[in-house]
């Protein structure tokens, strides 16, 4: 099977090497003499006020989990996508109590608000 | 196509997920203030019908789903148990969470979800099916933990059991691959057979003692039980009734499964099996450090977690010994010792009032003058942990030890004997600073609520049914060893 | 040969990816190390024929999940984290015990008996195969599955959710935002960023 993948692999392969090459060769070619401020983040000279890293709120972290587990349940359309006419009727009732089950969880939390940014 | 006789031998489950289903879609049309209320009767109904459907199934016996689970009269104990546990614990909590302003609609509904992950848990012959309802009885629990999101001592409970606990997870899921690898199915009737065929390799070894180590981890066995006094004491009290009972009993029901029926071939035919010293050594050095933790506690909710380390050991003793015998009496210590912990644990969360003030031993004292019939009741309780004939705790350990001596486990037997005798004290101590100590503080007498009063009758009813008329229960326990074993 | 090269090569990376994991003091770093070890994971799935699993790990693992380590990192401003007496007892005890307990299990694997070595590539298993176990045999713990599911979504919900009171009002807008400007202001923040601004 992987050697359809050979392929991929040699796509892997450029896309590495090019920012790879490109890093090396232009450390060679340029000229380099650094100055404190022309390292500083805004290059125009505005002395930075505070930290980049600063704290988030808790709102991205309920987006982004219910990000995972919803895509933890795409994954499992896929295999059966690919089974779909095999596996018939009752295929798409098995399908329809998984989501029916997560989709009550969708109804949740939208009602709930967790969706809302306050 | 699926027979209807399968979806009989998952009832209880299906009845729980629908109900958990309702309370999360009702949840959010009723106002936060008036919800508890009706969600908590509705968690309550599916949790009667879930013990109403495991009494249905005893007409249905037999393997369901391409043999992931099978309905015998093992799965039905333990599925009755967690059912009813979870019933008493959801009628005992209406109060609570009201006092404690615990958002009502999650709290029932993980308690019912991770019923479901219990009870699939006793029925489940199918390592995968086993580990998927693990993971879906823990995480639950994980959360629960944490539901006092006020108090730093359940986010820290919640944060610390959540990380130990899916670090064990992951012993168990190695422990299930290399059992994979080491016999060829994830099956435990295969398992079985693949390991009477050729001898149990040494990779088997290696897969017992991972998933012993993940199993051991979530029933609070030493020495994986460091986890427990601090998850105990943060958590919601009622939740830790909940978790020190249901999901801990439902992992005794899988290292049953797991250890029994993969091994029964020699354990028949009266050869020790591979994992004997494991449970040998986990038993006595539970017991030990248990109640030798549980002498210098001073609060109560810590004092009753090391009391859990130490039952733990004593369902472990029963391990140890003769197989039939054996699995007979820790079915019936695992009945006995949740009706009595969760009591246990229900008065001590009544007790505590709002923001679980009250948990040291010294604002127990004078509590048999001020409350006297809560005072008896948790008297009852204890009395039954320490062991004392007429409770159900006696004859608990009377089965266990009995059995421990059939099969000549003399020493192990006398440790546990030791123990129980040490255990006593800590107990003693509470009912003495109850009855014989004056309180040295005003401590408000709470009403006990309809629920709490409901719950406690039925934990004191158990109690006492089961000490003083075993027979019953004991004879259903035999009879599920046996079809166990075969 | 060409398959057991890359295997080997892939196995190193991951393990150097791992280590480098441990190794690194700040989150982000580690974070990024932690991308390589699924990224070459996934590789070694592909190899050994595991198509779907190798492109879960991808799109799951190294894509879904990996954003959430970062938003975690992100949202506790983590810094570099400082060493402590505990870790180096974990590092002087731990390592050797890994390390023994680790070869261990390599020493039974490799003698078990039933335990031959697969053939790389040998085994099959792309998105036909895994639809026909999971809708078939497998299809209890699929739909229990979904269960789980479920107490993830309110387990986040729950625990995440900003913690109100019932008898409480809300605060009124002025309040929060002194309150927001007050927690801006903590001058262990400030001596960090002047001393890095310094350096």
């Amino acid at each position: 099977m992987p050697q359809n993948y050979v392929p991929i692999f040699l796509f892997m392969g450029v896309a590495f090497a090019i920012p790879a090459v490109t890093l090396v060769l232009f450390k060679l070619v340029r000229p380099e003499n650094p100055h404190k401020t022309k390292l500083m983040p805004y290059e125009c000279g505005i002395t930075p006020l505070d930290d980049a890293r600063g704290r988030y709120t808790v709102r991205f972290y309920i987006v982004a989990i219910l990000f995972v587990v919803f895509d933890v349940e795409t994954i499992f359309l896929l295999p059966w996508a690919v089974r779909f006419r095999w596996l018939g009727k009752f295929g798409l009732l098995e399908m329809g109590i998984f989501l029916g089950i997560l989709i009550v969880g969708y109804i949740w939390i939208w009602k709930k608000g967790a969706l809302e940014w306050v | 196509m699926i027979a209807t006789a399968d979806y009989i031998r998952i009832l209880p489950e299906i009845v729980l997920t629908l109900f958990g289903l309702i309370v999360m879609f009702v949840d959010p049309l009723l106002p936060e203030s008036r919800n508890v209320k009706p969600l908590g009767i509705i968690a309550l109904i599916g949790s009667l019908g879930a013990v109403a459907a495991s009494i249905y199934q005893m007409r249905y016996p037999g393997p369901a789903f391409w043999n992931f689970v099978v309905v015998d009269n093992f799965s039905i104990f333990f599925h009755l148990l967690v059912t009813i546990a979870a019933a008493l614990v959801i009628m005992a909590s209406f109060e609570y969470l009201r006092v404690q302003e615990i958002r009502a609609g999650e709290y029932f509904g993980l308690i019912l979800f991770g019923t479901v992950g219990m009870a699939l848990m006793s029925s489940a012959v199918e390592l995968v099916l086993i580990f998927i309802a693990l993971e879906i009885s823990s995480i639950s629990t994980y959360i629960l933990a944490g539901f006092r999101r006020r108090d730093a001592g359940s986010v820290e409970s919640s944060l610390k059991y959540f990380l130990l606990g899916s670090f064990a997870t992951a012993f168990f899921l190695y422990g299930i691959a290399l059992m994979f690898g080491a016999t060829g199915s994830t099956d435990i009737p295969q398992i079985a057979s693949a390991l009477r065929l050729n001898g149990a390799p040494l990779l088997a070894y290696v897969a017992y003692a991972l998933m012993f180590v993940g199993l051991g981890f979530k029933i609070a066995s030493a020495p994986f039980h460091v986890w427990t006094p601090d998850v105990y004491e943060g958590a919601p009290s009622p939740v830790v009734a909940f978790m020190s009972t249901a999901p801990k009993m439902a992992v005794f029901a899988v290292l049953l499964r797991i250890l029994f029926v993969t091994e029964s071939p020699s354990l028949l035919a009266g050869s020790r099996p591979v994992w004997f010293w494991w449970v040998w050594g986990s038993a006595a050095v539970s017991m030990t450090l248990g109640n030798l933790g549980a002498l210098v506690q001073n609060n109560v909710k810590r004092m009753l977690a090391y009391s859990a380390i130490a039952h733990a050991g004593y369902l472990l003793v029963a391990f140890a010994a003769a197989p039939e015998a054996g699995i007979s009496a820790a079915m019936f210590y695992a009945a006995s010792y949740t009706a009595m912990n969760l009591g246990a644990f229900i008065v001590v969360s009544h007790f505590a009032n709002a923001g679980e003030r009250y948990v040291t031993l010294d604002d127990y004292t004078g509590l048999g003058r001020r409350s006297p019939l809560l005072a008896m009741t948790l008297t009852i309780f204890l009395i039954s942990l320490i062991g004392i004939p007429a409770t159900a705790g006696f004859f608990a350990k009377f089965y266990v030890f009995s059995a421990a001596l059939k099969a000549n486990l003399v020493w192990l037997t006398i440790i546990a004997v030791v123990n129980s005798a040490i255990g006593a004290y800590y107990y003693l101590r509470v009912i003495v600073a109850m009855y014989m100590r004056d309180s040295t503080q005003e401590i408000p007498v709470m009403r006990v609520p309809a629920g709490v009063t409901a719950t406690l009758l039925c934990s004191v009813a158990a109690v006492i049914y089961l000490g003083i008329l075993p027979g019953r229960v004991l004879e259903f326990a035999t009879r599920s060893a046996q079809s166990l074993l075969r | 040969m060409l398959h057991l090269i890359l295997f080997s090569v892939f196995a190193v990376i991951a393990v150097a990816g791992a280590l480098n994991l441990l190794v690194q003091r700040h989150p982000i770093s580690s974070a990024l190390s932690l991308i390589v070890v699924m990224g070459s994971l996934a590789v070694e799935y592909l190899l050994l024929g595991a198509e779907f699993v190798a492109a879960i790990q991808v799109i799951i693992y190294a894509g879904a999940i990996m954003v959430l380590f970062v938003f975690v990192i992100m949202l506790l401003n983590a810094g570099v984290e400082e060493r402590t007496k505990g870790s180096k007892v974990a590092l002087i005890l731990g390592f050797p015990a890994m390390l023994v307990g680790g070869l261990l299990v390599a020493w039974v694997l490799l003698r078990a008996p039933n335990v031959g070595s697969v053939n790389v590539g040998a085994m099959y298993g792309p998105p036909k195969a895994i639809g026909w176990l999971l809708f078939h045999d497998f299809l209890l713990p699929f739909e229990v599955t979904s269960v789980l599911v479920l107490i993830a979504i309110m387990g986040a919900v729950v625990l995440a959710s900003p913690v109100r009171s019932r008898f409480s009002r809300p605060q009124p807008e002025p309040e929060r935002q002194a309150l927001k400007a007050a927690a801006g202001t903590e001058p262990a923040h400030e001596e960090t960023v002047t001393a890095r601004r310094s350096s």
